[in-house]
């Protein structure tokens, strides 16, 4: 992918986007970045005791209270406004901060769920920013985002993967659909427990400036470095 | 001659129109964007009392198709449901409003009168305070008070302990 060398040398890369998407939205923008691990992490296992404390630092950050004042905050909010442009309800489907708040309290605490999903996590309560993570072997070119096409699947073409409708907007490479926006990127491109190479990706929306979603990135890209360099 | 300059004057026509649209797809979208930060205004002002889940029906033009670039038409539905459901919301707040202001005029009675409000009892959540507390008028020395006419308010210590309410569930 274009973002490879991006990734090496420590930078994100903005992806592209289809001209349809970007007349109606100008500010929307994908930014990549691509993480090579030195040594292979167990990517699903548990994390290490540094990363769980984290987690646990973050949990106490978080009661009912600031759970609902979020939405007043400029990024939160940014992303609860490009929710509704786009078609999605974010007191429906919530916005990933908020959906992750919501299992904190849920749960009394950010649980660990596995390596890559606690430091994404640890990273998308610290700015407000989500950051995805695609396995880069997996992908064909640079990621962008674009409209789907009908009878288009989502991650692979055989008839087991799920269909898309037409027009939704979609985080693609150059054959195929990954994920739907602010979704789950479809499976077979998730990373898996031994991979060594990952795409980070991460949505920068209208009112959300670039140093939130560089953050995100940067925060991701240095934990998972650091903890394959065994520091 | 006359057929090429009917055809520019129809794309001239068309681009207008498609200018007009992007600009009337931008403006409901910025009103889209004003009625979200009043919603979440009134819920943070509102909070705990006021809460957008016992209102939350999804929207006309949402979930259902995904996330997607909305139509002129869905885009206005959006707008026309956000404006309902901002109304709603401020009814509510509206009518909590009020019934703080008459808890909060009944607690000052309470305070000057106590004698008139026997064992009136009066939650601090209707106040608009946050906690389990509770006014109370109550005679002052029990048995004693209640003959000789001495009333008091008293607040309530708060929440029941964790202990108490195991042993309720039990």
């Amino acid at each position: 992918m274009n973002g490879a060398g991006a990734g090496e040398s420590g930078g994100s890369t903005v992806g592209w986007c289809a001209p349809e998407v970007s007349e109606t939205f100008p500010e929307l923008r994908i930014v990549t970045c691509e993480v090579r691990l030195e040594r292979a992490l167990s990517l699903t296992g548990s994390s290490p005791p540094a990363l769980k404390e984290r987690l646990r630092e973050l949990s106490n950050r978080w009661a009912g209270a600031q759970a609902i004042m979020l939405r007043s905050q400029p990024v939160p909010a940014a992303y609860r406004v490009f929710f509704r442009h786009i078609g999605l309800d974010p007191d429906v489907q919530r916005t990933p901060l908020e959906e992750a708040v919501m299992r904190r309290l849920i749960d009394g605490g950010f649980l660990p769920r596995g390596l890559l999903e606690d430091v994404l996590l640890a990273a998308l309560v610290d700015t407000g920013v989500a950051v995805w993570a695609l396995d880069a072997g997996t992908l064909d070119g640079p990621l962008g985002l674009r409209l789907s096409s009908a009878g288009e699947r989502l991650g692979r073409d055989d008839a087991k993967a799920p269909e898309l409708q037409a027009g939704q907007l979609v985080v693609a490479d150059a054959s195929r659909a990954l994920a739907l926006l602010f979704a789950a990127p479809a499976r077979r491109h998730c990373p898996r427990a031994d991979s060594r190479r990952l795409a980070l990706f991460s949505l920068q929306v209208p009112g959300v400036s670039t140093l939130h979603v560089e953050e995100a990135l940067w925060s991701c890209r240095t934990t998972l470095q650091s903890l394959a360099q065994g520091l | 001659m006359v057929g090429t300059e009917q055809l520019s004057s129809d794309l001239r026509i068309g681009s207008d129109r498609k200018t007009g649209e992007d600009a009337a797809r931008a403006s409901l979208r910025a009103q889209v964007a004003h009625l979200e930060r009043q919603l979440s205004q009134i819920v943070v002002a509102g909070y705990p009392y006021i809460h957008i889940h016992a209102d939350a029906q999804p929207l006309d033009a949402t979930v259902a198709g995904g996330p997607r670039l909305l139509t002129l038409g869905e885009l206005e539905r959006q707008r026309d449901a956000l404006v309902e459901r901002v109304r709603r919301l401020r009814r509510q707040s509206a009518i909590r409003a009020e019934r703080e202001r008459h808890a909060r005029a009944l607690l000052d009675e309470m305070r000057l009168e106590p004698g008139r409000y026997r064992f009136t009892r009066l939650p601090v959540a209707d106040l608009g305070e946050g906690g389990c507390g509770v006014w109370e008028v109550r005679p002052r020395l029990g048995l004693i008070g209640m003959l000789a006419g001495w009333w008091q308010l008293t607040l309530s210590s708060g929440c029941p302990l964790p202990r108490a309410r195991a042993a309720a569930r039990a």
